[in-house]
């Protein structure tokens, strides 16, 4: 269970999230829609201690992310993040940059590594780009990729920014696929996105956020179908 | 005016090809050993200047500024005679290596730096986001990515290391290819044919340390 409380960042001056509350169950699959700058995004890389946050406190299965006491790169083993720029590790090919955490984080062999990271990559439909760099895949490719890298890890929760926001259009289906195919599968995900139909698909809940703060928060059909705050009407309204 | 009734003794002055092979060994050492040491501290030195600690960055730019803006020839003399105002006593071989390591850390750090800024932020949030430590990512993710874009102006330092070596004879160094031809040249006095044979070996010893980057480049670098 991810439990966001309170929770308040800035950036130097900008305060860029005012009090977000937000609970994740196991097995949900929750979606953030809003404008650039809304702090979508940043309320991601709060989840997983990238950033520290000046006041309230998220906990993950109890743990306290910006406790001083809390071991991150154990925690971040656990949750998963995917992020708009794909971050393909371009001087390692496909295969190894799945089996490099897996090596160097959880310490496995080269063959368990490369057992798992083969399997993941057969699921994300890159099995035969193994030996491949990075470079010479295709945008969408290099997501799953990410993707694939992210889950041989085995979370137990997946952050998704932005996923498809950096792909051509043709390619943003094959991503899309691969983000449905983990929702079906039981995955608990948190996922900003810009794509209304895959929120309304996919998420058991939608929030959107405005500035910084979480106007409203409800299941895709009463968000979408009867939006209640005001910007968010004004929103929807505009991205349809 | 021109005198041209020097009669060059081109052949007298191959007799010492050997000797001189063998101090070109001993160039290329000591050249090799000054890069490897060189870029090991620039490593170091370029992510101390960056950090958010003045205790680190302080005396890293120290070293950048000191080495970069005096003479290499001070330098190396500072290993063999200015050390000796501390009681350290290095030989003239360890006083040339030092000089041209710290020579060449210096320079090298800001290239590293320079390369540092060519890779992304967001790779090292991917490696601590599966869980890699700060360090650990720096080591797999970020050096490598540093390496290959820093490549090409390392290749300057490396010529560079290879002909500050010459600087040697000035502490003693009598071993390396400019001391020997040093020696000879005092008991022969052919001069201009040592020293052409000479610079035909340095400039062979660049090539074949160039090469050698070039097949340790093409090793590491295929993306």
């Amino acid at each position: 269970m991810i439990e966001i409380e309170k929770v308040y960042k800035s950036f130097g001056k900008l305060e860029v999230l005012k009090g977000i509350d937000l609970t994740v169950n196991k097995g949900e699959v929750v979606s953030i829609i809003g404008g650039s700058g809304s702090g979508k995004s940043t309320l991601l890389t709060c989840i997983n201690g990238l950033e520290p946050i000046q006041s309230g406190r998220i906990r993950i299965d109890q743990t306290e992310v910006h406790a001083r006491s809390t071991d991150l790169n154990k925690l971040r083993r656990k949750i998963g993040i995917v992020f708009q720029q794909f971050n393909a590790f371009p001087h390692l090919s496909v295969l190894d940059n799945v089996t490099l955490a897996l090596r160097k984080v959880l310490g496995m062999s080269r063959r368990e590594a490369e057992e798992i990271a083969v399997k993941q990559l057969e699921h994300v439909g890159l099995g035969d780009k193994l030996k491949v760099y990075p470079s010479r895949l295709s945008g969408g490719q290099q997501q799953r990729m990410a993707i694939a890298r992210a889950l041989a890890m085995s979370p137990k929760y997946m952050l998704f920014d932005e996923v498809t926001s950096a792909l051509d259009p043709l390619l943003v289906g094959e991503v899309l696929d691969t983000l449905k195919m983990l929702a079906e599968e039981g995955m608990t995900m948190i996922c900003v996105t810009h794509e209304m139909g895959f929120a309304r698909d996919v998420s058991k809940r939608v929030a959107f956020f405005h500035q910084g703060v979480m106007a409203e928060i409800a299941p895709p059909d009463q968000l979408f179908g009867a939006p209640q705050h005001p910007e968010t009407q004004k929103f929807l309204s505009k991205v349809r | 005016m021109f005198d041209f009734s020097y009669r060059f003794q081109w052949a007298q002055a191959m007799r010492h090809l050997p000797r001189m092979l063998e101090g070109a060994l001993v160039t290329l050492e000591i050249a090799i050993l000054s890069l490897v040491v060189g870029i090991a501290i620039a490593v170091l030195l370029a992510v101390a200047r960056d950090s958010k600690y003045i205790w680190l960055r302080a005396p890293a730019t120290a070293w950048v500024e000191v080495a970069r803006n005096t003479p290499a020839l001070f330098q190396i003399y500072m290993a063999h005679f200015g050390l000796g105002s501390f009681g350290i006593y290095l030989s003239p071989y360890t006083a040339l290596l030092a000089g041209i390591a710290f020579n060449n850390a210096g320079y090298l750090a800001e290239t590293f730096r320079g390369a540092l800024r060519a890779i992304p932020e967001t790779q090292t949030r991917a490696g601590r986001s599966l869980g890699m430590g700060q360090a650990q990512t720096f080591r797999l993710i970020v050096m490598p990515q540093m390496f290959r874009v820093a490549f090409l102006p390392t290749t300057n330092q490396m010529v560079w290391a290879i002909l500050m070596t010459s600087l040697g004879v000035t502490v003693g160094m009598a071993t390396d290819l400019t001391g020997i031809v040093q020696n000879l040249n005092a008991r022969t006095f052919r001069t201009f044919e040592l020293f052409a044979i000479a610079a035909v070996l340095y400039y062979l010893i660049a090539k074949t340390v160039m090469l050698g980057a070039q097949l340790i480049a093409w090793r590491l670098f295929r993306y």
